[in-house]
């Protein structure tokens, strides 16, 4: 992993993920140290995403890092006409690590081709997130305690929900069997399914929420966007179906915990957050630990 | 007595003929073979012969110009029929068959407006996918595939 860009989930192995969260649980842990101390951290968001950013910003200061970058492309020299490849090679001199954040797909694979040094991809487009998938799969081993086995049932936009498929294939090392519950304009795409038939990966289809996650062990929700529908009425039709409440974890497995990519609209009612099934806020909080470990690993600090 | 008008594509001497090219392709295989920019090479394109299988096809001789694989094995996007016929001393030497190569680089157009190496000055590359016998590219940037069916050569 040392001075090599994560891009997308698969440049990982299942050794790399498993690697990865070890040190995750070292960072939960002992979360503040000084293993960063002279290391710049550029954080280049070429469109505003709080969270993700603040994430890494909290995982570089916890560790003595510092920390460089802009927030919205409109209060960079991107405004000013500059090429993402000029923007890229110019950081790159300033900075020991890139973390990039761009609305075109592709431009993070772009950007660790022409920078000089690593760059992890912090969300391009609706392509992919990697960091996002790791701290769910950390999640998933915290609140289980293996990754091997699992009922995982995902929840919502299958079809364009990019940590829905990255999720999928990382989580396809470790033999669990997938209970996908969408409606029928959201379903996984055909690409994800013939995937998981070649790995012998086990899946249902459901369009039923309640009665299909009474034997999960991760229900993972996602939130069905409005601007996916070509057809307003059928967003309509659909946008109260995936609405998981309290009382719908009646008879739930006890083990069974609750996961989320925030930020959550109203697909979780919030009287569950109460519910010591909820995990998405803590699952927040993994994302630091686990970001830790990965800039960790890739400057070859851990 | 009226002397009848023929127009002679005669045989070549030495050089490449290729041919059941589909119609509709033989201006997009000129252009990926850079053909326009031989300057020197005497060339005949012909193109509507009837073709029981492609329909219409076309045919491309040129002389004096024979092809490293790695340079032809690009049309096998818009011609995965072609045939190639080698020509040497008004003779064919050898017949050759197009492959689809592995990895395209700068050739084809990635199908997602959304894709970077649509807004920025970006080589595309793809990785080919053999999709039940039709070629599918997948683009080594936004991980999306471009169908043969909406594949753009640039």
């Amino acid at each position: 992993m040392k001075n090599k860009s994560l891009i997308s989930i698969d440049d990982y192995t299942r050794d790399d993920y498993l690697e990865i969260l070890r040190v995750a649980a070292e960072f939960e842990k002992k979360p503040v140290q000084n293993i960063l101390e002279g290391v710049v951290v550029a954080t280049l968001f070429f469109e505003p995403s709080t969270r993700t950013r603040l994430s890494f910003e909290s995982a570089v200061s916890r560790l003595g890092g510092k920390i460089i970058g802009f927030t919205d492309a409109a209060s960079s020299s991107v405004k000013k006409g500059e090429s993402l490849k000029d923007t890229i090679l110019t950081v790159s001199n300033y900075s020991d690590l890139i973390v990039m954040r761009h609305p075109l797909e592709g431009s993070a694979r772009y950007a660790s081709e022409v920078a000089t040094v690593p760059v992890i991809n912090a969300g391009d487009g609706a392509n992919q997130h990697p960091t996002q998938c790791l701290l769910d799969l950390y999640s998933i081993q915290q609140t289980q305690g293996t990754l091997e086995n699992l009922k995982i049932s995902i929840v919502g936009d299958l079809k364009y929900g990019r940590t829905v498929h990255s999720l999928l294939m990382a989580m396809s090392n470790f033999n669990p069997t997938f209970n996908f519950i969408a409606p029928d304009e959201l379903k996984v795409p055909e690409e994800y399914k013939r995937f998981l038939d070649l790995k012998n990966i086990k899946y249902e289809e459901h369009v039923d929420l309640a009665e299909n996650i009474l034997d999960s062990d991760i229900v993972y929700m996602t939130r069905v966007q409005r601007e996916r529908f070509a057809d307003p009425l059928e967003y309509e039709k659909v946008k109260n179906v995936y609405i998981l409440n309290n009382e719908m974890l009646n008879g739930t497995k006890d083990n069974m915990k609750i996961l989320h990519p925030l930020p959550r609209v109203n697909e979780i009612d919030e009287d569950v957050d109460e519910n010591e099934k909820a995990y998405y806020f803590p699952q927040a909080l993994n994302g630091v630990f686990t970001r830790q470990a990965i800039m960790t690993k890739i400057l070859g600090l851990k | 007595m009226k002397e009848q008008k023929v127009l002679s594509v005669s045989a070549i001497q030495n050089g490449t003929v290729i041919d059941h090219i589909p119609a509709e392709n033989l201006f997009k295989v000129i252009s990926i073979l850079n053909l326009e920019n031989l300057s020197e090479n005497k060339m005949t394109f012909g193109t509507n012969f009837i073709s029981k299988r492609l329909g219409l096809k076309a045919i491309i001789k040129i002389s004096d110009k024979f092809f490293e694989d790695i340079e032809i094995d690009k049309i096998a996007l818009v011609a995965p029929h072609a045939k190639l016929n080698i020509i040497r001393d008004y003779t064919v030497v050898e017949k050759r068959k197009v492959s689809v190569p592995e990895r395209i680089v700068a050739i084809a157009k990635c199908m997602n407006p959304k894709c970077v190496t649509n807004h920025q000055q970006v080589t595309t590359k793809f990785t080919v996918i053999d999709n039940n016998s039709k070629v599918d590219l997948k683009c080594n940037y936004c991980e999306k595939i471009t169908d043969q069916e909406h594949l753009e050569i640039i």
